[in-house]
């Protein structure tokens, strides 16, 4: 049963393993520096999650060339959406660095239990 | 009339990039483009709302793509009063901004973006598009509570961003197990694909609890609201308005969209577990968030903890799923965000005018700032539910609705809440007009409380300072007045809505 599960579905354990981990980070991890890779992390899961969906056994890249029906192609459509969502991701990941240098510029600190301390004694 | 659709996004973002250009090389000029945007998207949905109303859906299908392999918009009487709703408070808002700052092109860039994304989210037809709208909302909405110059605002603003693209991450997931289940992404296609799936499906079972998981993180509700209080609390007053009164709301009105029009009222039929499990959750908001809106001492805080609480009411309707629910639903969503955004307004200019932002400097307002002090009460009292304002309309159809599916449970959450919700802005009210004026200058009374940096968080960016006791421009105590009044003017007209509504949310109903 676990064998077959790690022999044929890896990739659904890997999923698993990235939301894990990307959500561990996220919430245990008091470096925020960190706390953004975790986030990175967890979408990463979900991305892999999606581009497994598309996969089809045997079937070839979705590229149609003239005349050529009739054999088996991966979705396409999957793909298009995760690279819409690596996009988002990217973007997110610009402004929650953004953020963190200014964190760090206004508290001299990345660390969210010092930085609660410091905020504490404002 | 259908092209009209497309332009409600494309208007604000072309705006946003002209504001931006144009902003630096005269910084007035990108109030003016902000303003002519919002004033033409006010123009563009109520067009669209007066012939939605009338009983016909809009619809476009985008790049001509056909459905349901291309992007479809949608505009039916509940999207359209909600994008209606989006252009109207986005206007009133920037009117305020023009006195009460921020006023760099970023920040008019950044809100714009914002109206495009909620419009989006609105009017989208489409399962994946709405994800996208929800992250261009997000974006926008963290870059804008970082525009506070205090370093709490980044703080917060990191906390909402962390959250928040949990939330919408969770959606997406969702979304992929819908898809998985169905193999396609438009949202009237997807309803009738999972009904052929079978609602019991483990695949389509999951695919609920993500969605509706990631969406309630979105709103704030109960357990998943923690991100909100400090995001709200840490942005400049303009934006802790316009953020409070329609980001949530349209994402709760999109688990209105994903729970009603895409799960159908036959999903709940077939899953009376899961029907159970979304309107306790959202009672258990209502309960939580006035209990710890009770125990506030800052006042934007204590809006915040409240917008939790009236949140799990509109949930809870939406949830419940009959007609009278639904209307009351969609008239508390609407009416609540003119409600609490015209607080935060009023809030904002109480700070403005004496620099209180605590509950104990309230004490003894009605003397001296006696416009202000009445349009927060009058504002307050229609969010307790007083009869004719609009806040009393909606919990009155939402408790009707409960009483009428037997759901006793939500019954008593709506007299609770009541309850409490008197019990937190009676505080208020009570300080401000039977007080008296405190012993001891005001601007120098000690902040209580850990969040003493809650002067600095306000528009320190406008340059002026804030200092307390200053003359508050008279165009904003007139437009405070203006929203206290249409609070309750709404609720006399929110009975003709509410019938207008009924045409059209009946195919919602369908089983």
């Amino acid at each position: 049963m676990i064998e077959d599960l790690l022999l044929t579905r890896y990739n659904y354990v890997v999923v698993v393993l990235l939301l894990g981990i990307g959500t561990y980070m996220l919430i245990e991890n008091s470096n925020l520096v960190k706390k953004v890779i975790g986030m990175n992390v967890f979408q990463t899961g979900i991305f892999l999650f999606f581009i497994t969906s598309a996969y089809v056994e045997g079937g070839a890249p979705p590229v149609v060339e003239h005349g050529g029906h009739g054999s088996t192609y991966v979705s396409p459509l999957p793909h298009v959406l995760i690279l819409t969502a690596i996009v988002v991701g990217v973007s997110l990941t610009a402004v929650a660095l953004a953020l963190v240098v200014r964190i760090y510029a206004e508290y001299g600190t990345l660390d969210e239990n010092v930085l609660r301390e410091v905020r504490a004694d404002e | 009339m259908s092209d009209v659709v497309p332009l409600l996004v494309a208007v604000p973002i072309l705006a946003a990039v002209a504001a931006l250009v144009l902003g630096q090389w005269n910084e007035r000029v990108s109030w003016g483009v902000a303003f002519l945007a919002s004033a033409v998207q006010v123009g563009m949905a109520g067009l669209l709302a007066a012939t939605v109303l009338g009983g016909e859906t809009v619809r476009y299908e985008v790049g001509n793509f056909g459905v349901p392999y291309g992007i479809e918009l949608v505009v039916d009487g509940l999207s359209a009063s909600v994008a209606l709703l989006v252009a109207v408070v986005s206007l009133g808002v920037l009117v305020y901004s023009r006195v009460a700052g921020p006023r760099t092109p970023a920040f008019h860039a950044e809100y714009l973006l914002l109206v495009a994304g909620l419009s989006g989210m609105s009017v989208t037809g489409d399962v994946f598009n709405l994800y996208v709208f929800l992250e261009i909302t997000g974006l926008a909405a963290y870059a804008l509570v970082a525009s506070g110059d205090s370093g709490r605002a980044a703080v917060g603003a990191l906390k909402y961003l962390l959250i928040g693209t949990v939330g919408a991450s969770l959606y997406l997931l969702g979304v992929g197990y819908a898809f998985i289940a169905t193999g396609t992404l438009n949202m009237a296609d997807l309803s009738e694909q999972l009904a052929d799936v079978g609602y019991s499906d483990p695949l389509v079972l999951t695919a609920f609890a993500l969605i509706v998981t990631g969406l309630a993180v979105k709103s704030a509700l109960f357990p998943l609201h923690t991100w909100q209080p400090e995001a709200y609390a840490s942005a400049p007053d303009s934006v802790s308005a316009f953020i409070s009164a329609l980001v949530s709301t349209v994402s709760a009105y999109a688990i209105a969209r994903m729970v009603l029009s895409v799960f159908t009222v036959g999903f709940f039929a077939a899953n009376p577990v899961a029907q159970n499990i979304v309107v306790g959750l959202a009672g258990l908001s209502v309960v939580a968030g006035s209990a710890l809106a009770v125990t506030q001492t800052e006042v934007k805080r204590m809006l915040a903890y409240s917008s939790v609480s009236q949140f799990g009411l509109v949930v809870a309707a939406f949830a419940l799923a009959t007609e009278s629910a639904l209307v009351g639903g969609t008239i508390h969503l609407l009416g609540h965000a003119i409600m609490k955004g015209g607080l935060f307004l009023t809030a904002g200019a109480i700070a403005m005018a004496t620099g209180a932002r605590h509950v104990s400097e309230y004490r003894g307002l009605a003397s001296r700032r006696p416009f202000l002090a009445g349009s927060f009460a009058v504002l307050a009292l229609a969010m307790v539910g007083v009869p004719p304002a609009v806040g009393f309309v909606g919990k009155w159809y939402i408790a009707l609705a409960a009483v009428q599916a037997e759901s006793w449970f939500i019954a008593a959450v709506i007299l609770a809440s009541t309850l409490l919700t008197l019990a937190y802005f009676a505080r208020l009210v009570e300080r401000m007009y039977f007080a008296g004026s405190p012993p001891t200058a005001p601007e120098t009374a000690e902040t209580p409380g850990p969040t003493t940096d809650a002067a600095v968080a306000d528009g320190g960016s406008d340059g002026g300072d804030a200092a307390a006791s200053t003359a508050v421009a008279p165009s904003i105590v007139a437009l405070v007045a203006i929203v206290a009044v249409s609070a309750v003017a709404l609720g006399f007209v929110a009975t003709e809505f509410a019938q207008m509504l009924e045409q059209t949310l009946p195919e919602l109903l369908l089983p």
